[in-house]
């Protein structure tokens, strides 16, 4: 479904991710994980378009997406959920579902509702200014904002930061449940314990390189993962 | 000297009339502040153009009033729409002080290009509307222009207030104006966004420069400067950035300018303005309605 090939990124002088290469195939949840600084987020700003690689191709059910500009790839049918939620937070949490339908020509009760199923949380709070929500709620509300579109592929970038345990654990849940209707995941984590429990594959980066790959249950057996990132 | 009710409702009418001139100027610098993070110190002359355009078209063109306001408000819409694309769209990701010096230069290069082709000489905007004057009781008489002026302004601010919050138009502007990056993921066309801001901004600024024109008759290249300043001024006022606080900013500048000018000093008028303007930001730095929202993490 999403082919990365032989991404170069530079932040100025900085030689940001080297030579990426990953796969996602259409129904997989795929982790990307990795210490803080490794390129994780630079690769999926990458992939959205918001920074540009030098070298390579991305290519999305056989279309090049490379050069595409960074609002028309939710056309295509990919959403990203960015590193700190980026709700809009001056306004309500039901007009940032309704930006999530941006690229709609209508925006759908029945959409709305899917998500207020999803986290009801968001229905009793709908009228409320974002701003006003907690930090889980507004990881809830940009999951459901990116899911207004229909996406075929959801990019989450690191949607556990900064959450309480138990928090954390729903939104792992909720990650299943959406890829359970039929989204393919793309997951970017430093909780690498939990990703790689829920991923069917997933990559590892170093220093903006991919050392390893293999399936979640392989990574998560490794001794070199185990003693980098699972504490032993 | 007497003091008489009628007389201060009187200077209270002309206040508002004045302030929603103000109103209207301010509207199109705090919507291009609040999008593109920027002062655009040529949208005074925005105004100055849009009378020069009404005086081309009504007393040269000899076209029909209302034919000579369109073309004016057209022209000045596209007039921010080419602005922003030459001028600014280049400097996107530049540091704001360059862009705030390309903004006094475009400002500069509109009064001289109106000075090449107008000459420095003021020219008279003819009458547009005959517009009969509203007498209350036998003492309160009220211009034809100063309710048209009201009016006008009421209707547009409106019409702006359920644009921004009602339309997915309106709500993709706030969402720019928030988070450009989120924005984008969302499918929003960020810089087409950003031309129709200025398009609309720009529109505003030729009404006001019709009212101003109705209202003030004279018009010279430097005709946008001082409303311009006095716009800015009652946008900060009110909060940059803010709708409510662009047009509440603007009303209540105007009030005050005109009451200190009927009651404590004409020559102080613009002392006691600006005085309040500083008053208000050393209480309220972000100005009467400008918010402050703290990011959560």
């Amino acid at each position: 479904m999403l082919k990365v090939d032989n991404l170069n990124v530079y932040y100025g002088k900085i030689h940001a991710i080297r030579d990426v290469s990953f796969e996602v195939n259409t129904g997989e949840i795929v982790s990307l994980i990795g210490a803080n600084g490794a390129g994780k987020t630079t690769t999926l700003h990458t992939v959205s378009g918001l920074l540009r690689s030098t070298t390579g191709s991305i290519t999305f059910d056989e279309k090049d997406i490379s050069h595409l500009e960074p609002h028309k790839l939710i056309k295509y049918g990919i959403a990203h959920v960015p590193e700190g939620r980026h709700v809009f937070l001056q306004m309500t949490v039901l007009e940032n579902l309704e930006m999530g339908a941006f690229s709609m020509n209508k925006v759908l009760k029945e959409d709305i509702e899917r998500v207020y199923d999803l986290f009801p949380r968001l229905k009793e709070r709908k009228s409320q200014v974002a701003g006003t929500l907690s930090g889980g709620e507004q990881q809830m509300l940009a999951m459901g904002r990116a899911i207004m579109s229909h996406p075929k592929l959801l990019m989450l970038d690191e949607p556990s930061m900064g959450l309480s345990p138990i928090l954390v654990d729903q939104i792992f849940s909720i990650i299943k449940d959406l890829h359970s209707i039929g989204t393919t995941i793309l997951l970017v984590e430093q909780n690498a314990g939990k990703a790689l429990k829920i991923s069917d594959r997933a990559y590892v980066l170093e220093s903006g390189r991919i050392v390893l790959s293999g399936t979640g249950k392989e990574l998560s057996e490794s001794p070199e993962i185990k003693k980098a990132y699972l504490g032993g | 000297m007497v003091f008489k009710v009628t007389n201060l409702i009187v200077t209270l009418i002309q206040g508002l009339s004045l302030g929603s001139i103000y109103a209207l100027i301010a509207l199109g610098y705090t919507m291009v502040y609040g999008i593109a993070k920027m002062l655009n110190f040529a949208h005074g002359d925005v105004i100055m153009v849009g009378a020069y355009m009404i005086y081309t078209t009504v007393a040269l063109g000899k076209c029909p009033s209302i034919l000579g306001i369109v073309i004016s408000i057209i022209f000045s819409a596209l007039l921010g729409i080419i602005i922003e694309f030459l001028a600014y769209k280049p400097l996107r990701r530049a540091p704001s002080l360059s862009v705030l010096i390309t903004a006094i230069g475009v400002s500069y290069f509109l009064q001289n290009l109106a000075l090449l082709i107008f000459k420095s000489d003021p020219k008279s905007i003819p009458t547009l509307f005959n517009l009969p004057p509203l007498h209350i009781g036998d003492k309160i008489t009220v211009s034809g222009e100063t309710l048209f002026t009201l009016g006008i302004t009421v209707v547009l601010m409106i019409a702006l207030t359920l644009f921004i919050n009602k339309t997915k138009l309106g709500k993709a502007m706030r969402a720019v104006s928030e988070d450009k990056d989120a924005a984008m993921l969302m499918g929003i066309n960020v810089n087409r966004t950003i031309s129709i801001t200025f398009a609309i901004g720009s529109a505003l600024a030729a009404f006001a420069s019709l009212c101003y024109g109705m209202s003030y008759t004279y018009i010279k290249p430097t005709t946008g400067s001082m409303p311009g300043i006095k716009a800015f001024t009652a946008a900060v006022f009110g909060g940059i950035g803010s709708v409510p606080g662009a047009m509440l900013g603007g009303i209540m500048l105007g009030v005050i300018e005109k009451l200190s000018m009927a009651y404590i000093s004409t020559q102080f008028t613009d002392a006691i303005v600006f005085g309040v303007l500083i008053l208000v930001l050393v209480i309220k730095p972000t100005g009467l309605l400008g918010k402050k929202i703290n990011e959560k993490v």
